[in-house]
């Protein structure tokens, strides 16, 4: 032994764990409250991420149900810039292109409002409008009807009604037990029928259709339609899409609008995405305020376990020994925070989800992500106090208080 | 063989006008000796502890500490020093609240890298030789002063050092507590460890085998100075 370089100082590796989580076994109520700080952070972080895919997931299932394969086609404007009309035989133009499943038209009937009674005055339309349609419309949209039903090849000619389902709501028409009227461009109207919600068309869920006919008839309104709805075959979607345009009007195919309804359900998907990332922004401040509390923490212990650190020297901890005690002390309490604000940010995203009727998601990306946030939060907050412990020397370490 | 050698030892805290804690101390300490050294507080006495046991270093002069030229020494090879072959006891205990006393026993080879049940093993050893083999799962709150600095000696020789270093040892103690206490060390120093007490109390001076009496950072007498 005589000569030779002593053998290192070491420690198991499992005695660290032990070490590193002593502090806080015998301080419980001061590592519950410091971790709780990081909890906030993470929980915020994890809820946020949560909710926002628990919603995209609701979203990105809405359009699996409602389909990607409806498609609209609306007048677009003249090159003098005048709105253009769709030509009135569209319908069945359209209809010839073999990747249509089913077409339908329809159009606001302008010079007609629908209210509960003549008791109401005409101005007050409660945003529902009066549209003309064709028999198709229902099958193209792949709706249901909630209460009685669908227009038929009779009542298509006779004063009759269905009301859409917000439409239905509005004007206080519940079901259809007893017969009911409503008074519609000066006349008596039964309702026929209600409809369940139409997710991808809501102007269909706020209107009064009637029929083709009895509009041209009552309220001299043309035939040319204002929204075209086409079902294309569901792999075919774009390529019809881009035929429509043509098959509408031959002669002008400049002057006509397509559009996709899933389009804009799926930019809505897109767009929740880029709003969490405020959100994501003020969980990473809490975090940070979480950091700086452990960190305060971390100090006070160093300066109170002074003697212990006197002590640990005297035994033969080297300094850096010493300091990966106080770090994984540290990492211990972010950790701690970590799981326990995955758990809470978890649990409001599954509260959050069963209030609002959504897919409860959490990512594991973003719990892998979170906890992660949290042990750098914890080694960042750690160094100071466990550089600061590691400095001490022994003989001021030791020294009584 | 020596297990420590101080040959001039000079150490100063700085401070205006710095203060020498250490005016030219040597000392050598045979393997298997006891000596008390003795001392008023201010005499030096805890410096010249701190120096022998790797814990301060000398300004002047050299050190050996078992075989170690401790001015060669960096923190790591120092540490690794007192976790092989140096035992510490100091007067306030220094037992840690949230563990057993045989895992505060144990921790005597915390840094010795052997696993727990082991150090457990040992640790029961030494407690049951310093006639605690029935408190080893109370905590140091629940002791008697007596009995926290018996779990401290007991700490100080689980790794069975070369020199065991007693700081006040019955400082803290009453004086029957504190006879036993002594009597312990003799009785390890009969079977062969090598002791040395630290204390202001001329009578336990008197009582070891070997006095040392420091005054003014100086050695003034030593009945067994080797030079």
């Amino acid at each position: 032994m005589i000569g030779g370089a002593p053998a290192q100082s070491r420690v198991h590796p499992a005695e660290l764990l032990r070490l590193g989580s002593m502090g806080l076994r015998t301080r419980r109520l001061r590592a519950s409250l410091s971790a709780l700080g990081v909890s906030i952070g993470i929980a915020a972080m994890v809820a946020v991420l949560g909710v926002s895919a628990s919603s995209q997931a609701n979203l990105l299932a809405q359009l699996d149900r409602l389909g990607t394969n409806l498609l609209t086609v609306t007048p677009g404007n003249t090159f003098f810039g005048q709105a253009a009309m769709l030509p009135h035989e569209a319908p069945a133009t359209i209809g010839r292109l073999d990747s249509v499943q089913a077409v339908s038209s329809t159009a606001v009937v302008s010079n007609a409002t629908v209210r509960r009674t003549d008791q109401i005055p005409p101005a007050n339309t409660l945003g529902i409008s009066v549209r003309w349609t064709d028999l198709n419309l229902l099958r193209t949209l792949q709706g249901s009807v909630y209460r009685g039903r669908w227009l038929n090849a009779a009542t298509i000619r006779y004063p009759a009604v269905v009301l859409g389902w917000v439409a239905a709501q509005r004007l206080g028409v519940v079901d259809l037990d007893q017969p009911t009227q409503v008074f519609l461009g000066g006349r008596w109207y039964t309702v026929v029928g209600i409809l369940q919600s139409l997710q991808l068309v809501p102007e269909i869920d706020r209107s009064a259709l009637i029929g083709l006919p009895v509009a041209q008839d009552q309220f001299l309104a043309g035939d040319s339609p204002d929204t075209v709805y086409v079902r294309s075959t569901p792999s075919q979607a774009l390529s019809t899409l881009g035929l429509l345009p043509r098959a509408t009007n031959p002669e002008h195919p400049e002057q006509v609008n397509v559009s996709r309804p899933s389009d804009a359900l799926a930019a809505r998907a897109a767009a929740s995405a880029a709003f969490t990332s405020l959100f994501l922004g003020l969980g990473a401040v809490a975090l940070l305020v979480g950091g700086v509390g452990i960190a305060n923490v971390m100090v006070i212990s160093v300066l109170e376990r002074r003697s212990e650190i006197g002590l640990r020297r005297a035994l033969g901890a080297t300094r850096s020994l010493i300091a990966v005690q106080f770090l994984t002390e540290s990492l211990f309490l972010s950790l701690l925070g970590g799981l326990g604000g995955v758990a809470l940010g978890a649990g409001a995203t599954w509260v959050y989800a069963q209030v609002q009727g959504l897919p409860a998601v959490v990512p594991a990306a973003a719990v892998g992500g979170a906890l992660g946030a949290a042990l750098l939060v914890g080694a960042v907050a750690g160094l100071y106090p466990a550089s600061r412990a590691a400095r001490l020397s022994p003989t001021e370490a030791l020294r009584t208080v | 063989m020596n297990v420590v050698e101080l040959v001039d030892v000079v150490k100063r805290y700085p401070g205006d006008p710095p203060v020498e804690a250490l005016r030219g101390v040597s000392l050598a300490v045979k393997e298997g000796e006891m000596l008390a050294i003795v001392g008023r507080s201010g005499s030096g006495k805890s410096t010249l502890l701190h120096v022998m046991g790797t814990l301060d270093r000398a300004d002047e002069g050299m050190v050996c500490v078992a075989g170690h030229d401790l001015t060669k020494l960096g923190d790591r090879q120092l540490s690794a020093l007192r976790a092989q072959s140096i035992g510490f006891v100091f007067q306030q205990f220094f037992l840690l609240d949230g563990m057993t006393v045989l895992d505060n026993t144990a921790d005597g080879l915390l840094y010795s890298g052997l696993p727990l049940r082991e150090r457990r093993a040992a640790a029961r050893k030494a407690l049951e030789r310093v006639g605690l083999g029935h408190r080893l799962r109370h905590h140091p709150a629940q002791l008697s002063g007596g009995e926290s600095q018996r779990v401290a000696i007991a700490r100080a020789v689980v790794h069975r050092p070369a020199l065991v270093l007693a700081d006040e040892p019955t400082g803290n103690l009453d004086t029957a507590s504190g006879a036993a206490l002594l009597d312990l060390l003799q009785e390890l120093h009969q079977e062969g460890a090598t002791i040395a007490v630290i204390t202001h109390d001329r009578d336990i001076a008197a009582a070891a085998p070997r006095p040392v009496e420091v005054e003014d950072g100086r050695i003034v007498r030593d009945t067994g100075r080797a030079w």
